[in-house]
């Protein structure tokens, strides 16, 4: 990430959050990235369950009741790697980033 | 803040108080919200006494027995982090139990006061009286005064609590004192009448906790569940934030060093006691040829052995430290500006080191005067090894000895050891 960080003039003292966790993207820790194949996907969402971070998340249907599929978003995925070690199908590989 | 109208200095009485006991009657004149403490020699008496004052109903202290130092703390950090005014005490190897927690006190800039009845470290274990267990925690960011004798004891712990809560400021502060020297020799003590000169009139009432800054909203410091938005005191903080924070923390220790003045000045008014500035007590400076630097109760009779030799004609004076953190090292060059001669004497042990911690800061802080001061270290009185008149003078006497050009100066000596 590219955005400008404010000085130590311009935070407020004690380490206190001064932002939503949102807005603390943590992507950028990433040293694998996970890569979803969507032809393996049984789409069983293990992935989905057992991602830490909430970053896998689920394509539904229109009646949202039927998964089409699942992705990652790569904004808070640290690349921990639990999704693909989890896939039974292994559809998820884990890829060295590049920047 | 003091009144106009109020007849000043205020009514005080006298006491017969050791330093653990004075420190106990500021602690209840202060009436923090929170005290928390786990006993350990020389510091035991400060919170029998202090508990005392809760069960007879004179202070509405939440008083919390705790299972450990680390907990103590801890206990405060939490207290502290809702608003609170929090105070603890503790000695040697419960300060160092303490360690991981010191460091987050600051960091969080929680203005808890602690006292510290100096003892050395184990092992082997001893109970007695040096620095060492200060030095241990020198670096972890807290405001560290160092007290003579009884009366100021009383008065620094008071004058803690206004320090550590200056919005400029906003660290802990540790106030020392000798292990057994000080906090179990009773002397006559003044104090205030009534509390509420301490607690309205000097410290304002309750602490008042600083407004910030979040997602564009006011709100306080604290863990205070009315906050318009939350605060979360302790998260992460990475290579991306950590800097900054520490900068700040940086900055506030540089600030405290005009506060602890400011602070011991609105004392002195209230009191009529001084301690020098409030950071460095000078004693027959002016003139002096040759300086000694210390800190806690040797300096009263390092003065007892100047008077002897200014008798004598000699040209010597006192620099005694009140202020560890922040070390005064400006003051300290201005003061020993024009002396030939500085001999340091740490309390403490300097394993591995070239000098005790108090010589290697002051020596540091006069390296950029031209004429260069030669200045020595004496390591003396650990593990509450008995540091009598004859002991300074016969140092003092190399001093003149050096001063002279009749003995080479050298890095360091321990006396009052045997050979």
């Amino acid at each position: 990430m590219t955005e400008k960080l404010p000085g130590w003039k311009e935070i407020p003292i004690a380490g206190v959050p001064f932002k939503s966790s949102l807005e603390y993207k943590t992507g950028d820790w990433r040293v694998f990235k996970p890569v979803i194949d969507d032809n393996k996907c049984i789409k069983c969402l293990m992935c989905n369950i057992y991602c830490p971070d909430m970053s896998i998340n689920v394509k539904w249907d229109e009646t949202k009741s039927k998964p089409l599929g699942v992705y990652v978003n790569y904004d808070y995925c640290k690349g921990c790697g639990i999704c693909a070690e989890i896939c039974p199908v292994k559809a998820i590989t884990m890829v060295v980033e590049e920047r | 803040m003091l009144k106009e109208e109020m007849k000043l200095p205020a009514e005080q009485i006298d006491m017969l108080l050791n330093g653990d006991e004075a420190t106990a009657w500021a602690v209840y004149h202060v009436e923090p919200e929170v005290v928390a403490a786990f006993p350990i020699t020389p510091q035991t008496i400060i919170v029998e006494r202090f508990s005392e004052f809760v069960a007879e109903g004179l202070v509405k202290t939440e008083f919390i027995s705790v299972e450990s130092e680390h907990s103590a703390l801890s206990a405060c950090v939490g207290a502290a982090a809702a608003g609170a005014r929090a105070f603890t005490a503790t000695a040697a190897n419960g300060l160092q139990l303490m360690n991981e927690i010191l460091y987050i006190a600051s960091s969080l800039r929680l203005p808890i006061v602690m006292a510290i009845a100096n003892r050395a470290v184990s092992g082997p274990i001893n109970i007695h009286c040096d620095h060492t267990d200060a030095m241990n925690v020198r670096d972890a960011g807290w405001i560290m005064l160092f007290c003579e004798d009884a009366q100021e004891v009383y008065d620094s712990v008071i004058q803690a609590f206004k320090i550590a809560e200056d919005p400029r400021v906003l660290l802990p502060v540790m106030v020392n004192f000798d292990g057994f020297l000080i906090s179990h020799t009773a002397q006559k003590v003044k104090v205030f009448k009534d509390p509420k000169v301490v607690r309205e009139n000097f410290l304002g009432g309750p602490r008042k906790v600083v407004k910030i800054e979040l997602m564009n909203q006011e709100t306080e410091l604290s863990l205070n569940p009315k906050n318009p938005v939350p605060v979360t005191f302790g998260p992460l903080d990475l290579y991306d934030y950590y800097f900054e924070h520490k900068r700040q923390q940086l900055e506030a220790m540089q600030n405290a060093h005009e506060v602890i003045k400011e602070v011991h000045e609105e004392y002195a008014k209230l009191s009529g006691r001084r301690y020098g500035d409030g950071v460095t007590v000078p004693y027959l400076l002016d003139d002096a040829e040759i300086a000694v630097v210390v800190m806690g109760s040797a300096a009263g009779t390092m003065r007892y052995v100047i008077d002897e030799m200014r008798e004598e004609g000699i040209r010597i004076g006192l620099l005694r430290i009140r202020s560890f953190r922040p070390f005064p090292y400006a003051d300290i060059a201005k003061y020993l500006k024009n002396v030939k001669v500085v001999g340091v004497f740490d309390r403490a042990q300097d394993q591995g080191m070239m000098g005790g911690p108090l010589f290697l800061e002051t020596r540091a802080a006069l390296y950029d005067l031209d004429p260069r001061p030669k200045v020595v270290n004496y390591v003396f009185g650990l593990g509450g090894r008995d540091a009598p008149p004859e002991l300074f003078r016969e140092a003092f006497n190399e001093l003149v000895e050096i001063w002279k050009g009749t003995m080479r100066p050298f890095i360091k000596k321990y006396i009052g050891v045997r050979e």
